[in-house]
Order: C-alpha cells, then sequence, then structure tokens
C-alpha cells in the first residue's frame, strides 16, 4: 500500500546484495534528476532572483527587471512580520493537537486492533479516506457546519459557550480547527507505521520489571515509537505552514487570519511578483531550518 | 476450567522456579487504558468521517442557486452532472493532467528507485537531498517558484504546465515507495533468470519489473490521488485551464454547484473500493502462501 510512503525509516538494507557500481546507475538517475533540477532547482533559483528584482523602467505594475533590491526583504519584515508570527503559531498548535489526537489512534489501529486484521485495515482505510474526497470540499462542508446559522454555532449559543452575536467562521478556531483536520492523517499514518512494528515483548518485558503504565509508555513504547513522530510531525508542520486553502476569506478564514501562503498567493495574482517572492523565500527558509536539524539528527540515507 | 487442568496450572505454579508475582491476565493488559483509547480513537474517526458523508449527502440535495442549506432529496444532481458544462470539462482536465503525470513520474521514480537501491553512484548524498526537498518544501513555494519560473521566461501558462508540475512533485513519493518494494525483492530470483540464460533485458522485464508491480501500482495510486486532489500548486502555474480543484476554488465564492458535490462522491466511492479490493485480495494471497508455505 502507499501507506509506506509516510513510514518514517525505509527497510533494513543489510541483507541485500552489495551494491554495484556501473554506468546503468546514470542512465537510471539521469532523467529524472535533470527533471527536478529543471522543475525544482531552477524555480527556486528564479524564486531567489525575482525576490530581488525592483520595478521596470516604466513602473506599469507587473513589470519587473533584474536587481539586487534586497529592500524587498526589509518590506516582507516590516509589513508581514506579525502574519509570520501568527502562520508559526497556527501552525504549531495545529501540529500539536494532531499529534494529541493521532497518537491514541495510531496506538489503537497499530497496537490494540493488532489481534484483528481484518479491523485494522478496515479502520486504516477510514483514516486515509479523506485523501479520496476533493479537500476543498472537505473544507467547505467545515464552513457550512460552522456557519453562523449552523448547528454548532446554535448549540454552544443554547448552552451559554457563545454569545448570541458570536460567531465561529474566520476566527482562529476554524483556521487551526481546519489546519488540524485536514492534516491528521499525515500524523497518524508515519505514527502507526511505528507502533505497528513495535514488538510487544519490550512492553511485557517493562511489566515484568514492575514498570507502571506510565513508565511503559514513557520509557518503552513513546521511545520506540519516536520516528513515527518526528517524521508525523515534520509531514504535519510543513504543508499546514504552507496552506492558505483554510484561512482563505472563502473557507475558513478571514481578513484576520491571513497566513504567509495567503500573502504569496494574494501578491502573485496581484503581479507584485518580487515581494510575493521574498515572502516565499522567508518561509521556506524558517520552515527550512528545522527539517535540517532534523537530517542532522537522522542522517541523509535515513531520509527517503 | 476442568479440575485436570486446574491441577495442570497448580503444579506448574509449584515447579516453576519463579512464580508470576502479579496474577494478572495478560491477554488483557492495560484494559480499562485501551478501552478509553478506543472509545477515543472511534470519537476521533467519526469526527474525520463529518465532511465525507457532509459532501455525499449534499450531493442528492435539490439545491438552487446554492448548496449549503438543504432543501430535499433528489438524483437529479447526479442524472444531470454536465448540466454546468465546466464541472464536467475541469473532471476531464483533471483526468488528463493526472494519468500523464502519473504515468510520467512514475516512470522517471521507479528507474531512480531502482538504481538508489541497487547501484553506488557519486554524490549519492545530493541526490538524496535533492529527492528528498521537494517533499519538505510547501507547496506554496514550489507553486510559486515554478509560476514565477514561468513568468520570467514568458512561457505561456496551460494543462500542460500543471502536467509539468505534478510530475515534479510526484517523483520523490513514487521514490520513496518503490525502493521499499526494491530493496525487499530476493536478489537470488533474478539470479535464477540469470542461470536460466536469459538476458539482462529479459531478466528485467520478466522478473524484475512483475516483481516491482506491486509498489509501482501503489505508487502510481499515490500520485494520481495527490495529482487529482491538487490545488496550491496547480493554482499558480494553470493559467487559464481549470482542473477539478480549481473550479471548486473558483466557484466558492460565488456558490457550489451539487455537480461538483456528485464528482467528488463518486471518485470518492470508486477510489475507496478499489482500495477495498486491493486489501482484501492482498490479504487472500497472503493467506493462500501461508498454507502453501
Amino acid at each position: 500500500m502507499a501507506f509506506g510512503a509516510f513510514a518514517s525509516s525505509g527497510p533494513d538494507l543489510s541483507g541485500a546484495a552489495p551494491r554495484r557500481r556501473s554506468y546503468i546507475a546514470i542512465i537510471l538517475l539521469a532523467p529524472g534528476v535533470l527533471y527536478l533540477v529543471a522543475t525544482f532547482i531552477a524555480p527556486l533559483v528564479s524564486l531567489v532572483l525575482t525576490s530581488f528584482k525592483e520595478p521596470g523602467g516604466d513602473f506599469e505594475v507587473g513589470e519587473y527587471v533584474y536587481a539586487f533590491r534586497w529592500e524587498n526583504y526589509l518590506e516582507v519584515f516590516e509589513r508581514f512580520g506579525e502574519i509570520f508570527l501568527r502562520t508559526f503559531g497556527y501552525s504549531i498548535i495545529a501540529t500539536i493537537i494532531a499529534l494529541v489526537v493521532s497518537y491514541p489512534l495510531a496506538y489503537f489501529i497499530g497496537v490494540i486492533l493488532r489481534p484483528f486484521p481484518l479491523w485494522q485495515s478496515l479502520v486504516l482505510i477510514l483514516v486515509i479516506a479523506p485523501f479520496f474526497i476533493s479537500f476543498l470540499l472537505r473544507t467547505l462542508a467545515w464552513k457550512s457546519i460552522f456557519a453562523d446559522e449552523g448547528p454548532v454555532v446554535s448549540f454552544l449559543q443554547t448552552v451559554g459557550v457563545l454569545g448570541p452575536e458570536d460567531y465561529l467562521n474566520g476566527t482562529a478556531f476554524t483556521v487551526v480547527f481546519g489546519l488540524t483536520y485536514n492534516f491528521i492523517p499525515f500524523m497518524t499514518l508515519p505514527i502507526y507505521a511505528s507502533l505497528e512494528r513495535l514488538d510487544l515483548r519490550y512492553v511485557e518485558a517493562g511489566d515484568d520489571l514492575y514498570a507502571g503504565a506510565g513508565a511503559r509508555f514513557w520509557r518503552i513504547i513513546l521511545p520506540l515509537s519516536l520516528p513515527g513522530v518526528v517524521s508525523g510531525t515534520l509531514l504535519t508542520f510543513i504543508p499546514a505552514s504552507g496552506d492558505y486553502i483554510n484561512a482563505s476569506k472563502d473557507f475558513l478564514g478571514s481578513t484576520n487570519t491571513v497566513m504567509a501562503g495567503n500573502v504569496i498567493n494574494d501578491l502573485f495574482f496581484q503581479s507584485f511578483y518580487p515581494i510575493s517572492a521574498a515572502v516565499a523565500i522567508v518561509l521556506m527558509i524558517a520552515i527550512l531550518i528545522p527539517v535540517i536539524a532534523y537530517v542532522a539528527k537522522s542522517g541523509s540515507e535515513e531520509l527517503l | 476450567m476442568s479440575s485436570m487442568q486446574e491441577a495442570a496450572v497448580l503444579a506448574t505454579a509449584e515447579t516453576a522456579p519463579q512464580p508470576r508475582r502479579r496474577g494478572r491476565d495478560r491477554s488483557g493488559r492495560g484494559g480499562a487504558g485501551n478501552w478509553v483509547i478506543g472509545v477515543f480513537s472511534i470519537v476521533a474517526l467519526v469526527i474525520m468521517m463529518i465532511p465525507i458523508v457532509y459532501t455525499i449527502v449534499f450531493s442528492f440535495n435539490d439545491a438552487r442557486r446554492t448548496n449549503i442549506v438543504w432543501r430535499s432529496f433528489t438524483f437529479d444532481n447526479w442524472l444531470s452532472v454536465c448540466d454546468d458544462p465546466r464541472v464536467c470539462e475541469s473532471f476531464g482536465n483533471s483526468i488528463i493532467v493526472g494519468v500523464v503525470a502519473t504515468i510520467a513520474a512514475t516512470t522517471l521514480g521507479t528507474m531512480i528507485a531502482i538504481a538508489i537501491v541497487r547501484y553506488t553512484f557519486r554524490m549519492r548524498t545530493l541526490i538524496t537531498v535533492l529527492l528528498f526537498l521537494p517533499m519538505a518544501t510547501p507547496e506554496v513555494v514550489l507553486g510559486s517558484g515554478l509560476g514565477s519560473q514561468f513568468v520570467n521566461m514568458g512561457v505561456e501558462r496551460g494543462l500542460w504546465t500543471i502536467i509539468v508540475a505534478h510530475i515534479m512533485f510526484c517523483i520523490s513519493f513514487v521514490v520513496v515507495t518503490v525502493r521499499a518494494r526494491v530493496a525487499s525483492l530476493d536478489p537470488s530470483l533474478e539470479e535464477a533468470g540469470r542461470d536460466l540464460y536469459a538476458s539482462p533485458a529479459q531478466v528485467f522485464w520478466r522478473v524484475t519489473l512483475p516483481l516491482l508491480m506491486p509498489g509501482i501500482l501503489a505508487a502510481a495510486l499515490l500520485c494520481f490521488a495527490l495529482s487529482f486532489d491538487d490545488f496550491i500548486i496547480t493554482n499558480f502555474v494553470s493559467g487559464n485551464a481549470e482542473t477539478f480543484p480549481k473550479f471548486v476554488y473558483v466557484a466558492a465564492s460565488r456558490g457550489i454547484p451539487p455537480q461538483s458535490n456528485v464528482i467528488a462522491s463518486a471518485v470518492f466511492v470508486f477510489a475507496i473500493v478499489l482500495v477495498v479490493v486491493a486489501q482484501v485480495s492482498a490479504g487472500f494471497r497472503r493467506r493462500k502462501i501461508a498454507r502453501v508455505g
């Protein structure tokens, strides 16, 4: 199944045939690698070059010339500093909630349901089911459910949690809820992949050595599933911090919930390419720092 | 429990050098805790299913201008899917993009996966990082990067630029998925082929490739699913061309026609049936192998 794509570490290669050196490797690698250089590396270079552009000679909107206008970045920090803080605030909270929900869910599927393989695969299909139905329509479904006259708001108003004038859509609550909901499978699947391989004899050994439930979790189960937690956290945090659908005003957000992705998108389509590119570069660097820290810790061979 | 079994248990307890310290039943370990986790998980899963059920239910809504309030049940939307021609046109475009991007990315990614597992080559770490980075880059950066490259180069954006973008983000996922399959391949099967005087090409086409097929198909399915549902990258590189997610996004500000719920529901049912059939047949195969072995 495709779950392998979310598993944290590759299979053990120690028993496989030794790797050979051959010209065939170059033939196999060249097309794909060159493709990625042309469509991934070159656009990044293009993004960096664009981020330093300045308005062109006739000052028409969308006309820019290559330059070294580093003030673009100054403008990004001055205008959008607060939005960057909000972006990381929302995505960190969403990642933490996703982890708190996903861990028990992954434990349920990977450990508790282990004696029942049929149930295990059925519940796993439920976890990946959201992937098969439009991301945008699912988000719009939440918008209707959280609507001002919708069931959730009416209920909360009756109970008294919300005042008669209060609403949910367009607030930080709905945006963080949407981010959490949309990226939860990316958290659950790698943790499940780790827990599914967990050898329960270690837990039993802990039990024999008088470890209580807490000690068994913190000192045996969690450390053994940590690779899944780390990759799940990255797989949730990265797309959440770049997302702009949930925070967009047509979906779960409003002008008060603008995230970095919204700025990149809006400026791009208003033809303010340099500032849009500079925001994208800052966002990418801010995300790559924790990712590189992880890469340095786990080694590059573990990545794929 | 019969008295004989009881006696046997007692005898074991007496003769065993270290009797069980605590008479806890192993199978029910953490009983209460497991129940709490189970109930929590089921509640979480139910909440996760709400938008799916909502989308499917509202495909049967007798909606007039906007499909927000429930009016009454009807099959009309399912029978008149193409009444809004943009729904079907964008759906067709999504299929074209998905199929072309999947074929190209699966081919390129499978070649890389084989090279990574089987061969040593220069700049291995650099290439590994190059394959990892697209998965670690937010889509909005990938999209605006490709978009600004197309703008800088003066390229007319359309369906083919969407395909170019989708191949790019699929390759890494294909490599990850197929790599696992290549690594678990038993090299002795290919050796047997060579021993029987098969040429390297024959070994590849008649032994290696068929054995890799489950991994390749899983990768293709994953790539198609990613491509079919991608909006963020598509938005930056599509120009006037419209895929299904882009149609939904554009329509979101005016109101979504119920026909788009029909398309999404139909695709969902098709995909779920495909996955269930794949799972069940894999289960049967495993049982058969277990019986033979």
